[in-house]
């Protein structure tokens, strides 16, 4: 059975989680087909097309796509489900995806399986519970397998050669939503959640322009994104898409850097993944020691410009 | 116009939770239950709405066991207008919910349905989506900000690379995310109130709503805790780990 990717992307790019969806989507047997939905997005088609483990590129443009709502993006794919006979329909569990996900699971009538983190086979997954606490096996004999992929847990589909582009008819226009305005931070740093190496901060950096003095010289030595903790996003120092934990970005870098972050359980759902963790605090009782590779128990107004200088 | 607030009982946020030995679920023996975090940030900005006269009535429904009785308590005291047990002691799981609080919502009629965005139970954040596409209604979820304009609301999103704001007609299905607001404490008046507030208890099954479960669960494990590392004495110590022990830099 076909298994259809829905891929993210602004029209422009296709957005790199659709890619750990895409390695997934392989690992339940069958052709994988990826869907480009939007308006004006051949560049998105022509990348899309070339990501390796795709047999196939379906592309659907119409005005009524160019923000990638849910409310028709969902009627969309139940048309695309019902005329092509998918087996399975999968999105990456960004912010994005678990908007849309359960809303075409509800269309379909099917149950969906949430932030899946490993797949044994069509119907056999795994996903985690309570903020990571817990991993649970799921079996599903759904006639559509509705799923999100926990990015972290999947690899990047690279290139290969382009595959054949179809293009399909729009779904219905519904009206039910609108975009009035994106305000999207634009960032010369990596993306958060695909970042090599993450350094992020917390509570013990006092303020946001702390923040900016102390870390950004750091981020810009390692060629780092920056990150945070709810408790530093509730407190204003830095925008809500830094947060790293339960309810903002998992992540899983190569190296992530914890600057004055106590470890709530919160955040470790969101980071304790990652390879390599350092952990600056004063605190020597921080819970944050506990999963660190490296705990330095040092004041970090001292430590981390020490750090930079020595990089 | 009416606004229906689903919440969930589910586990304290402050609770660690175990496995059973048998690896067969949770154990929840003994263990401390609380109304659904985002979903009291949800009962929160349905009261305020009607504070401020943009709703007439706050109807806050929860599916499951008689124990749910509590956490619609919680919300009546936190000033809810009214509660709706649908009792069932069977397994719910989101795609039966959602069934069931369609239901609820084709004989309340709400104008707007505000749920939180996630149970920290299962973590599944599905139920809001499932419900708007149910009803045939827009959706915004991870809901910053809800503006109530006439026969429409504007709802601030956050979304991975920032905010969105969308523009959606009524009736919509909204999620909230924790910066929407900050939930009151109950006070003891009002939670004493609260008790003599109407609570009605409808059983699942009046509503024609097959629940079944569609999903097994197998076994649950605790992640393989990560190794304990060690402490570094200084800044010098710690970037020759990195360069030469751990080779990440």
């Amino acid at each position: 059975m076909k298994t259809l990717v829905i891929a993210e992307h602004d029209n422009t790019r296709l957005a790199g989680a659709t890619r750990h969806a895409v390695t997934a989507a392989a690992l339940l047997g069958g052709e994988v087909e990826l869907l480009v939905a939007g308006e004006g997005c051949g560049a998105v088609v022509d990348e899309a097309a070339r990501v390796a483990g795709v047999s196939r590129v379906i592309r659907v443009e119409a005005p009524f796509y160019r923000d990638l709502l849910a409310e028709n993006l969902a009627a969309l794919v139940l048309s695309l489900v019902q005329l092509k006979s998918y087996g399975s329909v999968l999105a990456a569990s960004t912010a994005w995806g678990k908007n849309l996900a359960p809303r075409i699971a509800a269309l379909l009538d099917v149950a969906q399986v949430s932030d899946v983190v490993k797949i044994s086979g069509r119907g056999c997954y795994q996903r985690p519970i309570y903020a990571g606490n817990v991993l649970v096996g799921v079996e599903s004999d759904e006639p559509v397998q509705v799923l999100t992929l926990r990015t972290t847990a999947f690899d990047a589909a690279g290139d290969g050669a382009p595959v054949p582009v179809e293009v399909a008819e729009a779904g219905p226009d519904l009206g039910l939503s609108q975009l009035l305005r994106r305000e999207i931070s634009r960032s010369e740093r990596p993306e958060l959640g695909a970042a090599k190496i993450v350094v992020s901060g917390g509570r013990g950096l006092g303020n946001g322009d702390n923040y900016q003095q102390v870390l950004t010289p750091l981020a810009d030595r390692l060629g780092a994104a920056l990150g945070a903790s709810r408790a530093a996003v509730d407190a204003g120092y830095v925008p809500n898409d830094y947060q790293v934990g339960q309810t903002g970005k998992i992540v899983a870098p190569g190296l992530y850097v914890a600057v004055g972050i106590s470890g709530a359980i919160q955040h470790l759902a969101g980071m304790k993944d990652s390879g390599v963790i350092v952990a600056i605090n004063k605190d020597p009782d921080a819970p944050i020691f506990q999963v660190a590779d490296y705990g330095l128990v040092a004041d970090l107004f001292e430590a981390v410009p020490a750090l930079t200088a020595t990089l | 116009m009416k606004v229906l607030v689903p919440v969930k009982r589910v586990v304290d946020y402050n609770v660690k939770v175990r496995v059973r030995s048998d690896n067969s679920g949770v154990d929840l023996n003994g263990v401390k239950m609380a109304i659904n975090p985002f979903d009291e940030i949800a009962v929160e900005e349905a009261v305020r709405l009607r504070e401020s006269q943009l709703a007439s009535e706050v109807i806050v429904v929860s599916c499951g066991s008689a124990a749910s009785q509590e956490t619609l308590r919680t919300a009546l005291a936190m000033g809810a207008d009214r509660a709706i047990l649908v009792e069932s002691d069977a397994e719910l799981q989101p795609l039966a919910v959602a069934r069931l609080l369609k239901a609820v919502a084709d004989r309340e009629q709400p104008g707007l349905v505000i749920c939180g965005k996630q149970a920290i139970d299962d973590d599944a954040n599905q139920t809001g989506q499932m419900l708007a596409a149910l009803m045939g209604v827009g959706q915004a979820t991870f809901a910053s900000k809800l503006v109530v304009d006439g026969n429409a609301i504007q709802v601030t999103r956050e979304v991975d690379g920032g905010l969105e704001t969308l523009a959606l007609k009524l009736p919509a299905v909204v999620t909230a995310d924790l910066r929407l607001n900050e939930p009151r404490y109950a006070t003891l008046p009002n939670i004493m109130k609260a008790k003599k507030k109407p609570l009605e208890a409808l059983p699942a099954a009046s509503l024609g709503v097959d629940v079944t479960p569609r999903l097994r669960h197998g076994r649950h494990e605790e992640p393989a805790p990560r190794k304990g590392g060690v402490k570094v004495a200084d800044v010098a110590e710690l970037v020759g780990k990195l360069k030469n022990e751990a080779k990440v830099i």
